[in-house]
């Protein structure tokens, strides 16, 4: 699966990364985001597109598991 | 909808709250304005001795501690920081001499055309320019590289030295200057300021509010959500400015602001372009500072400078016009700026693959 690692990255590189993530078109990508407004840009985004997500906490970052 | 519907309700509520703080003292389309008030608080210290725009004025600190506060309360208050400082300080001073070229910020550039400044027009459209140059970069991989988590007392010593601005500001110390005519001369009372300042902080931090975050994201990703809140305040401070009778619409004699579209626009096209490199515009930077963001905290620091340097050496544009020094300032920093957009670009480094062998 491909995997995005955003943390330590400043608006708007979270999306601008998932972005050109989703250019290669994958059925699956995961997306690590270290706060939440990166969490919720990505998923508004991610919702944009047509992909689904779950997101899941893991100590203090979130992953977003992406499907088409 | 929901987050959306947040968004425009704040947007109303900002638009509304600044032009309250015109009816109860602030300069007229200047209820909000992160670079003019800025510009102040640096001539309030003294690091600049433009008489007449000298106030240590409360919204700041309230944006500041509002954005803390709510950030605290909701385990948002995260201290990070390291990420190209000291490009980030250049470029705060680029988008302050931005914005003093035109007489304000991105916001104060909305709450302007929502007092029928027509002169904001080419501001906005020098805006879009910029940010659409720095979406230019931005697809060419720039960026200032990654942040670090920080301690808890490099986050908290910035929410305090505005506790300590409010005090100099209370207790009004002989070392603190106040104008005593002029734009700085004229402010609603502290109090309400400070709650102008908290609330709109609470605000901006909850929603994420950006003015150029709002064009960019639009463009970038057809992302309306930021924009909304940019076309929110604009309308409620111009239904604001009309049911007060402060609408005035025209580009002549216009309040703190001057009528060359040529200037007007360049001066916003570098404020547009250094805040899309920086990643939000400066009063974003301050909910930043407040929820612990030290790049943001020494981009404000460079804004506090810039506004220094601009009255110091006369860059800063007055109702007369621009100045000379002004306009070779604004060239300048264009070019300094689009250096630095280069060469933190994939066009300067280009990006490493993975699996790449250096051979040799």
């Amino acid at each position: 699966m491909d995997r995005v690692d955003t943390r330590g990255m400043s608006c708007p590189q979270p999306v601008l990364m998932t972005k050109n993530a989703i250019s290669d078109d994958p059925e699956k990508l995961e997306i690590l985001v270290d706060n939440n407004t990166a969490k919720n840009n990505v998923s508004r985004f991610l919702k944009h597109t047509g992909y689904t997500f779950q997101i899941k906490e893991v100590d203090e970052d979130f992953i977003i598991y992406a499907r088409k | 909808m929901k987050e959306k519907k947040g968004i425009i309700i704040s947007g109303g509520i900002i638009g509304i709250i600044s032009v309250l703080l015109v009816k109860l003292g602030n300069p007229a389309n200047m209820g909000f304005c992160i670079a003019c008030f800025i510009r102040d608080i640096s001539g309030g210290l003294g690091l600049h001795r433009a008489e007449i725009v000298q106030y240590l004025r409360p919204e700041i600190m309230g944006l500041v501690l509002g954005s803390f506060i709510i950030a605290f309360m909701n385990k948002e208050f995260r201290p990070q920081g390291g990420s190209s400082p000291f490009i980030r300080f250049v470029l705060g001073i680029t988008v302050m001499i931005g914005a003093l070229m035109f007489l304000g910020c991105p916001l104060r550039m909305v709450l302007r055309l929502g007092g029928g400044d027509l002169n904001a027009i080419f501001g906005i459209l020098g805006f879009i320019v910029g940010i659409l140059i720095g979406i230019f970069f931005l697809n060419k991989g720039f960026n200032l590289k990654r942040n670090y988590k920080l301690s808890n007392g490099e986050g908290l010593l910035f929410p305090i030295i505005n506790i300590f601005l409010l005090i100099l500001l209370i207790s009004a110390p002989s070392f603190i200057f106040f104008s005593q005519e002029g734009p700085g001369s004229m402010y609603a009372p502290i109090g309400i300021s400070l709650l102008a300042g908290l609330v709109v902080g609470v605000l901006c931090q909850r929603t994420r509010l950006c003015m150029v975050g709002g064009i960019r994201d639009f463009i970038l990703f057809k992302d309306t959500y930021l924009l909304l809140g940019f076309v929110s305040i604009f309308i409620f401070c111009l239904i604001g400015n009309g049911s007060l009778g402060y609408l005035k619409v025209g580009f002549l004699e216009q309040p703190v602001a001057f009528h060359d579209g040529l200037w007007n626009f360049l001066g916003m096209v570098l404020c547009g372009l250094g805040s899309v490199l920086l990643g939000g515009c400066p009063m974003r930077q301050l909910i930043l500072s407040g929820e612990g963001n030290t790049d943001s905290v020494i981009t404000v620091m460079g804004m506090l400078i810039g506004a220094a340097i601009c009255h110091n050496f006369g860059l800063a544009s007055s109702p007369k016009g621009p100045t000379p020094n002004g306009q070779i300032a604004v060239i300048v920093c264009l070019i300094v700026v689009g250096v630095i957009g280069y060469i933190h670009s994939e066009m300067f480094v280009p990006k490493k693959v993975k699996g790449d062998v250096k051979i040799g």
